[in-house]
């Protein structure tokens, strides 16, 4: 009964038979709209079926009686159902547009994060320069996203928000929102992009106002609160590394991290280098100058993306990932990582 | 134009070589006979023969999709491989069988005989035609040999030019399918402004005849834009020459802009013969003059033109300008006022008729239904803020099938039963006909309904794994698929079953006043020896059923042979 | 029998010979010929159509491409060849008349006329797609250019610059000649953020130059592949009218591929300003 109830709620509701939760001012506006047509399209799917049951009944065949007389064409009749669904769709036009054009235009002012979308996964980069997996959001303060594409076509879409924008590489594309919902939101790509495609997931997190800004100061330091390994391996995430490097021995788009300190390495060419602290360095600042024999030279530079201290919280890492490594004595620095990689796995 | 002594030359064999009493079947037999033939019926029937088995590779990838998605994880494939699915799924059933099944297998048949012609204006074209058909269709069977294609069957770049798998012959044979479908344009533009016999004019055409002139229009004007699109896409992957992918220079926007260009005109190739077959159908089968026979005509027109300016419908997400936005919504509303007309025309039609639920009915009503809410649903992807909201989603999914398949292939269904008499000679079991067609109707809803639902509850498409709380949709949405597969074994079983055992059909089972109903079943090789002189095609006021024969025949017909046959 | 008379029984075979069997008249039979190639030449213009629309695309986004790199196509070439066109259309259509005045040798004469200027058309592409090779005028990953003279006196620093310049200025990371797994991280729009140190480009030298020449070739190839087919289209017509098959009530075949050879033609006369002649 309740199912059934459920299907009849009313446009008003926040969530419905039809639509998820409302997150965010624009959802109301795109739920209204929706619901204008949606009642409007039962009227006529009921009205034509409806009749076409009633004609059938109504007129169907009887021995030896035959159609009865009627005229073939009434312009009156013509011109009526066709204009009433010219002004409906009028309507349905306009509404769309206005809603439309809100949804283009973010205030001014607005908060602004940079989304970097590839396969398969999302970073989010804040004007602190803190990058995390996830999307922060504070509550009930528009904010804009500037977002690229490393690679192929996504798509940002948080159904709770009505919000989705096409990113589109080679250039930047925007969008906008005003989250109304405390928590946590799905967001999902919404253009093909290959394989994991649909576990292209992240989550935006909406924090009430005050909480917002301790937030994002915590995230930010993580590399000076956390050892030197922990932030490594939070980096080798949010940085894209494990999409090509495995922690696990496996070889993927590129060598795998487990026992590669302070072991030789073979490179195109024969040559054979130890990897110690300056190779990783030199690996992750300038890839192409060794190649590990037998894998593609296509890796990215870290240049401009990650700083000294960064670079050596990744190192410290990998550094942990071998069997050639021990860890020093308790008293200094560095440490194991605290946890393997997560199931995270792009 | 022509002398008033207009006549055919006086010949019996038909151009396969049966004799003037053989049916277009008889004549000479073998192989070589038929892949050779110029007989617009022959080649028909070997359209009708390809599509149909397009449609059954489509179909089991559909089933293998729906089975998949059972589970919100992994069912019985990997990721790549349900990728490569869900495109060949798509790419067979667009190119290989819903663009040409209508026109090319029941226009070809059906279009000169409606007319009163012998003929195609260019028999020879059409054979070229259906062998681009079978070599377009080669080519993507050789990608998919090869390990298929995962772009999805819009190939957007620069997916399709960095990834993707067999793109380049997949892409292709496309390229060779839009050389068929421009040839079968062309001979069908031709043959009703040209192969007319006198007292043929415009507006005595049957309706059938001018959707396929509304669809031939659109198949000659964008097709071949489609194949210059899936040609740059070529050089693009091999070349680089930095068209449409950004990493030299190009704008994957464009490739949407030229590829949209031709998809959304070929959707009006897929409903536009549709919508011709309703109008006989729904005249026929309530026994009543077609209702705004003007409007309707024009109606089809008007979609096909208008169609062309509306693809930006598909791109309202991708970064096109708020104008651009807007220009093309307004004017995707605009085309759906032509197909509502129909509609409404279609209902009055059956209004104070005598309507008889035979199976090509049965068809007309699910169509009138599904299309129904097919169209409507077109709407909510046309309002701007909702469709940002929809876009990409199962709603897009559902709404698409409604209209595909809960549109075109009903009817589709639906000329196949009304000319499987006229085409084959043979009645099939009207009973199982109807429960095929219920079977269909119930398991489609139950396929696709859930699917608007899911789309609107914010599922994006395209996903091999899914958030649970989407399952019970897939479940319901897979069961349907299931019980939609019941039901076309069925109809393949009786359909092939009365190729043998089914009744001999009669000239006219139905009553149809349209042309092809004055020859025989099968009709013979020259369809006639005189055109019938050509009147109203839907005045059935002088169409009697004679038990005899188990049909209709004119009232003032003394013998039971149609007019122009021997006696 | 009269001359008239024998005139009519004359044109009665030739009539029966050539009129298909589900055609009435010739007359229906001809107006469907010719019906049928506008239409197809209607689709030949929307197929061109396309590589139009992505040229105004182009030439509108980034016109310094265009300006850039058309001085390397010959202007005196591309000239010759228009004129070089222009004559095969005329013969081609002094053709048409003579075949409808059944005047056989001229006919004969003008299709190969029509041929000859075609090879000629053709040949002098060769020449210009020749030189476009050895200087590494390409598209795509293939524009290395190499070993450039100037071109036009006025442009003399900027072309000298051109050949100066190392072989291979691609900005690219490693970039196989096949497709690799992963594509690099593209380079920034024009104009927006992030310098690509990688991306040096000698001075004057818009980036992405590259298209203009995949632009060009796509465009010349396609329509040097349409003249090829017309080419073979006029050959089989030549062959049949050696044969005697045409005459003032049967030269339709001959009419159809004049049509199409203007078609041709008047394409060439659009690519040719847009491409040799841009300010």
């Amino acid at each position: 009964m309740n199912r059934i109830l459920f299907v009849l709620t009313p446009m008003t509701a926040d969530r419905s038979f039809w639509m998820p939760a409302r997150g965010s001012t624009g959802a109301e506006g795109v739920d209204r709209t929706f619901y204008f047509v949606f009642w409007v399209s039962v009227f006529f799917f009921a009205l034509i079926v409806g009749l076409m049951v009633f004609f059938v009944i109504r007129y169907r065949r009887r021995e030896g009686v035959g159609p009865q007389a009627s005229a073939s064409q009434n312009l009156p009749l013509e011109l009526t159902w066709a204009g009433i669904p010219v002004i409906l769709v009028f309507v349905m036009f306009y509404m769309g547009m206005k809603g439309m054009v809100d949804l283009a235009t973010p205030p001014a002012g607005a908060y602004e994060i940079k989304v970097l979308a590839k396969r398969w996964s999302w970073l989010f980069e804040y004007p602190n320069g803190h990058v995390d997996e996830d999307l922060h959001v504070p509550l009930d303060v528009p904010v804009q996203l500037l977002m690229r594409s490393e690679d192929v076509i996504h798509s940002f879409y948080v159904p709770t928000f009505r919000v989705k924008q096409d990113i589109v590489p080679g250039r930047y594309t925007k969008t906008w929102f005003r989250a109304t919902k405390e928590g946590e939101h799905l967001l999902l790509c919404a253009e093909y992009c290959g394989t994991a495609h649909s576990d292209m997931i992240a989550r935006v997190i909406v924090h009430p106002s005050g909480e917002y800004q301790r937030w994002l100061e915590n995230a930010a330091n993580f590399v000076s609160r956390m050892s030197p390994a922990d932030a490594g391996q939070r980096l080798y995430k949010v940085q894209g590394c494990a999409q090509c490097h495995s922690v696990d021995g496996k070889s993927g788009i590129g060598p795998s991290f487990r026992n590669v300190y302070g072991y030789e390495r073979v490179m195109a060419g024969g040559a054979k280098v130890l990897a110690d602290e300056n190779y990783l360095r030199e690996s992750m600042l300038n890839p192409n100058a060794k190649v590990v024999a037998g894998f593609d030279a296509i890796m990215p530079t870290a240049q401009g993306r990650m700083d000294e201290e960064q670079i050596l919280a990744v190192i410290e890492y990998i550094k942990t990932l071998s069997d050639r490594w021990t860890p020093s004595a308790p008293e200094t620095t560095s440490q194991p990582a605290t946890s393997q990689v997560s199931d995270k796995r792009p | 134009m022509t002398t008033s002594s207009l006549t055919y030359p006086d010949r019996i064999d038909g151009p396969d070589g049966a004799r003037g009493d053989e049916s277009y079947l008889g004549g000479r037999h073998g192989l070589r006979s038929w892949l050779l033939t110029l007989d617009h019926k022959r080649i028909g029937v070997m359209y009708l023969i390809s599509t149909l088995t397009a449609f059954l590779l489509g179909g089991v990838f559909a089933v293998l999709i729906r089975t998949e998605l059972l589970t919100p994880q992994r069912t019985i494939m990997s990721a790549d491989s349900y990728n490569t699915v869900f495109t060949l799924h798509g790419a067979i059933m667009i190119f290989l069988f819903i663009i040409p099944s209508v026109p090319a297998a029941f226009g070809n048949f059906v279009l000169p005989i409606m007319l009163g012609a012998k003929d195609v204006a260019f028999p020879r074209l059409n054979l070229t035609s259906y062998y681009f058909y079978v070599f377009g269709a080669l080519f993507a069977l050789f990608a998919i040999a090869l390990g298929g294609v995962d772009t999805g069957w819009t190939f957007y770049t620069p997916y399709s030019t960095a990834f993707g798998g067999q793109v380049i012959p997949m892409v292709f044979g496309v390229v060779i399918l839009g050389f068929s479908s421009i040839f079968t344009g062309i001979n069908f533009i031709v043959t009703i402004h040209k192969l007319r016999p006198p007292g043929m004019t415009w507006f005595r055409m049957p309706l059938f005849l001018w959707a396929l002139y509304a669809t031939s229009i659109i198949q000659v004007l964008a097709t071949p834009v489609l194949g210059i699109t899936l040609l740059l896409l070529i050089a693009e992957r091999v070349l680089g020459v930095g068209i449409f992918d950004p990493q030299f220079g190009g704008d994957p926007v464009l490739f949407q802009h030229f590829f949209w260009f031709y998809s959304h005109p070929a959707v009006y190739i897929m409903i536009l013969p549709a919508m011709g077959i309703m109008s006989e159908l729904v005249s026929v089968f309530s026994r009543k003059h077609i209702f705004g026979y003007k409007f309707i005509a024009y109606s089809s027109i008007a979609i096909a033109v208008i169609g062309f300016f509306v693809w930006g419908h598909h791109m309202f997400t991708s970064g096109q300008s708020s104008v651009a936005n807007a220009i093309f919504s307004a004017l995707t509303f605009a085309v759906a006022i032509p197909s509502a007309i129909k509609v409404f025309n279609w209902l009055a039609t059956m209004y104070k008729g005598s309507i008889v639920l035979h199976t090509p009915m049965c068809y007309a009503l699910s169509f009138l239904t599904l299309f129904a809410i097919g169209g409507m649903t077109g709407l909510f992807l046309g309002t701007l803020n909702v469709d940002i909201h929809l876009h990409d989603t199962y709603f897009v999914v559902a709404h698409f099938h409604y209209v595909m398949m809960g549109g075109v292939v009903m009817v589709f269904l639906g000329g196949l039963h009304y000319w499987w008499p006229k085409m084959f000679g043979r009645m099939y079991s009207e009973t199982w006909g109807r429960i095929a067609c219920l079977i269909l109707f119930v398991g489609f809803n139950t396929t696709f309904f859930p699917q608007f639902v899911m789309g609107s509850q914010g599922m994006p498409r395209r996903y091999f794994n899914y958030v649970a709380q989407y399952k019970p949709y897939h479940e319901l949405s897979t069961i349907g698929s299931y019980i939609m597969a019941v039901g076309f074994v069925i109809i393949a079983v009786y359909l092939l079953h009365s190729l043998f055992r089914g009744r001999r059909a009669p000239a006219n089972p139905w009553g149809g006043g349209t042309m092809e109903w004055q020859c025989a079943s099968p009709p013979p090789p020259e369809n006639f020896d005189q055109p019938p002189p050509a009147g109203d095609p839907y005045d059935f006021t002088d169409l009697v059923y004679d038990p005899q024969i188990e049909g209709y025949r004119r009232a003032d017909t003394p013998d039971h042979q149609p007019a122009g046959r021997p006696a | 029998m009269s001359e008239s008379q024998s005139q009519q029984s004359r044109d009665d075979r030739v009539h029966a010979e050539h009129l298909a069997h589900h055609f009435a008249t010739p007359t229906q039979q001809r107006e469907s010929g010719k019906l049928g190639m506008w239409l197809f030449l209607a689709t030949e213009v929307l197929l061109f159509g396309g590589l139009f629309c992505a040229y105004a695309v182009f030439r509108a986004n980034h016109p310094e491409i265009f300006v850039y790199a058309h001085r390397y196509l010959d202007k005196t070439l591309g000239g010759v060849n228009t004129i070089i066109l222009i004559c095969s259309s005329l013969t081609m259509a002094w053709g048409v008349h003579a075949a409808q005045r059944g005047q056989q040798r001229r006919l004969v004469a003008m299709l190969a006329l029509t041929l000859v200027f075609a090879c000629g058309f053709l040949g002098i592409k060769y020449v210009e797609y020749e030189h476009k090779w050895k200087h590494g005028l390409l598209w795509g990953k293939r524009f290395q250019p190499t070993g450039l003279h100037e071109q036009s006196p006025d442009q003399s620093a900027e072309v000298h610059s051109l050949a100066a310049e190392p072989a291979d200025a691609r900005p690219s990371v490693a970039m196989s000649e096949g497709r690799s797994a992963i594509p690099p991280p593209a380079p920034g729009p024009a104009g927006l953020a992030d310098a690509d140190e990688q991306t040096e480009y000698p001075p004057g030298r818009p980036p992405n130059v590259h298209i203009f020449f995949g632009v060009y070739f796509l465009m010349t190839g396609l329509h040097g592949l349409h003249v090829i087919g017309g080419m073979i289209a006029i050959a089989w017509i030549l062959v049949l009218s050696t044969r005697g098959r045409f005459s003032g009530a049967y030269f339709t075949p001959v009419d159809l591929v004049g049509l199409y050879w203007h078609l041709v033609d008047m394409i060439w006369i659009y690519l040719f300003p847009l491409l040799y002649l841009i300010h």
